[in-house]
């Protein structure tokens, strides 16, 4: 029981990495590399933070801001460089592996007797692993409001428009560079932030904890959309949450069956190329009308 | 009547600049657009017509020569900054509107072409009846389809929202880039006579690029045919009422 609540903690704080992605990935409709990069920076930036002596909230947005950065560096290289995405991804992820060694000044910090977001009293006061749980439904619900209101303003239809049809938005008078510069900020602060928070959850930095970020970002996505289907708008980004908790109990299945730790990236890229390819493989199987015909109600 | 509201002054475009295959598309053309105009622009391929929709639309720079609005100089405006007072109809259907955005919201868009975008509620409820009956007026059943994702309608409907969405806001300068052309030949005809209808009754001011000879004597006060990146013939009033597609055709032979 222990270690599904811990499973589903986990998902809760990685979601916001999750959710990062889709702004990028599903909306926009580009894949930003960066974020492999800007991970480790937000845990390298917080932890060096709370370790000079910050509260961990000031860490956390100082992580959240170094983000932004990194997101605006790829974008200004993406819109104004003409550089494509992926590439301009890389150069920016390859970048913040030199920056993060040197705010860290050695590859691993720990957080031991520091202060950290998951030692406030109240959290302290919960059973062991509901802290995460408890934090990470806050700061989900924070951020799926403000996604949701921000989706449903003026700016955000004009931000859901560019990554929708360029040509017509930029023919409305969309000022389309912008909104992709706005998108991959606002995405990487999202994922800086995610890596400050799980960094201040394993109690740790690490230069190498961004590898297979994109991977992991990328399974809450797609497994939210295949287990959860057509959606409205509002109810996916629910669903990146929902399938990022999915996935970590998915992980905690495949280990307990007896897979090593270090055989998790492997597993993941290999769950996450299943699902990316269910529509050609029920397309090859039939499986859709398969389950339309299990499924079915009488009409 | 005949006020000027856009004039295009020894306008020249020049593609592969510096290169051995460096071409003149648009060769110092001239053109005074008054307002009212409804323009229907001949011209083999490769004539121009489309750069001269992007140089009015901002797409493409101009290499030498001047664009006015109103008598100010436009020619360095960007293409967004453009979009306040110009819309644009497509010859694809699937360029004019975001496919996984309803017809609603497409519409909500269209009406703030050219306003800046900021943190505010869009109110698509509230707006939603308004929005209907504009619909309404394309009289093809895009009314009753104002939440389905526009990716999932008919290119007939498509582009006609397209049009609608081109006109919801009124624009001084309506550019329709052969924007019936992918359609079938009812849905195409009815999409022009509510084109014709539209620009009409809304007093708008358009350019129309077309391929059938019979639709560019039928619509519109004025015709202009483009041959090499000139205006060689441009004609209203009595002279195009005269005009045969046999006449007309005879321009391209030449």
């Amino acid at each position: 029981m222990g270690l599904i609540v811990s499973a589903i903690g986990q998902g809760l704080l990685w979601a916001i990495l999750g959710l990062g992605l889709f702004l990028t990935f599903r909306i926009l409709d580009i894949a930003d590399m960066t974020v492999e990069g800007t991970f480790p920076l937000g845990a390298a930036v917080g932890v060096t933070a709370i370790v000079n002596g910050m509260s961990p909230i000031v860490a956390t947005l100082l992580a959240m801001l170094a983000g932004m950065a990194a997101g605006l560096i790829t974008g200004l290289l993406y819109t104004k460089g003409r550089i494509p995405i992926l590439l301009a991804g890389i150069l920016v992820m390859t970048a913040a592996y030199s920056v993060n060694l040197r705010i860290m000044g050695k590859s691993n910090t720990s957080l031991l007797g520091h202060d950290t977001l998951l030692k406030t009293d109240f959290l302290k006061s919960l059973p062991t692993y509901y802290d995460s749980v408890v934090l990470g439904m806050v700061v989900i619900a924070v951020i799926t409001l403000l996604l949701v209101f921000f989706l449903q303003t003026d700016l955000g239809q004009a931000f859901i428009a560019t990554g929708d049809n360029e040509k017509m938005a930029k023919s409305l008078g969309i000022h389309t560079d912008n909104m992709k510069i706005m998108g991959l900020m606002v995405s990487n602060a999202m994922v800086g932030g995610c890596g400050a928070l799980i960094a201040q959850s394993n109690g740790y930095a690490d230069i190498n904890m961004g590898i297979g970020t994109i991977v992991i970002a990328l399974a809450s996505i797609i497994i939210g959309e295949v287990v959860f289907g057509e959606l409205t708008l509002t109810q996916r980004l629910v669903a990146v949450t929902l399938g990022s908790i999915i996935y970590r109990l998915l992980l905690l299945a495949v280990l307990q069956i007896g897979f090593s730790a270090n055989d998790l990236n492997l597993l993941s890229s290999i769950v996450l190329a299943i699902c990316m390819m269910l529509p050609q493989l029920s397309k090859a199987l039939h499986l859709d009308t398969v389950i339309s015909k299990g499924v079915k109600v009488n009409d | 009547m005949t006020k000027p509201i856009l004039e295009i002054k020894n306008a020249t475009t020049v593609v592969n600049k510096g290169t051995s295959s460096e071409t003149q598309i648009l060769k110092a053309l001239n053109l005074t657009i008054n307002e009212g105009d409804f323009i229907t622009i001949v011209g083999a391929n490769g004539a121009g017509k489309s750069t001269l929709f992007n140089i009015i639309g901002g797409n493409l720079s101009l290499d030498s020569g001047q664009i006015l609005l109103h008598g100010q100089d436009i020619s360095k405006e960007s293409e967004e900054s453009r979009t306040r007072f110009l819309s644009r109809v497509f010859q694809d259907p699937k360029l004019g509107t975001a496919p996984r955005m309803t017809v609603a919201e497409n519409l909500l868009l269209a009406k703030k072409r050219g306003d800046s975008h900021g943190l505010r509620s869009r109110k698509l409820k509230q707006q939603l009846p308004e929005l209907t009956e504009f619909a309404g007026k394309m009289k093809n059943g895009l009314e009753k389809r104002m939440n389905t994702a526009t990716g999932n309608l008919s290119g007939g409907q498509r582009q006609s929202l397209s049009f609608l969405m081109a006109t919801l806001k009124k624009p001084d300068i309506l550019l329709l880039d052969e924007h019936t052309a992918a359609l079938d030949p009812k849905t195409s005809r009815q999409l022009l006579i509510t084109t014709d209808e539209r620009i009409r009754e809304d007093h708008l001011t358009a350019l129309m690029i077309t391929h059938h000879l019979e639709d560019a004597l039928t619509y519109g006060n004025r015709l202009i045919v483009l041959t090499d990146g000139k205006i060689v013939a441009d004609l209203t009033g009595n002279d195009k009422a005269a005009l045969t597609s046999e006449k007309l055709y005879s321009y391209f032979e030449e």
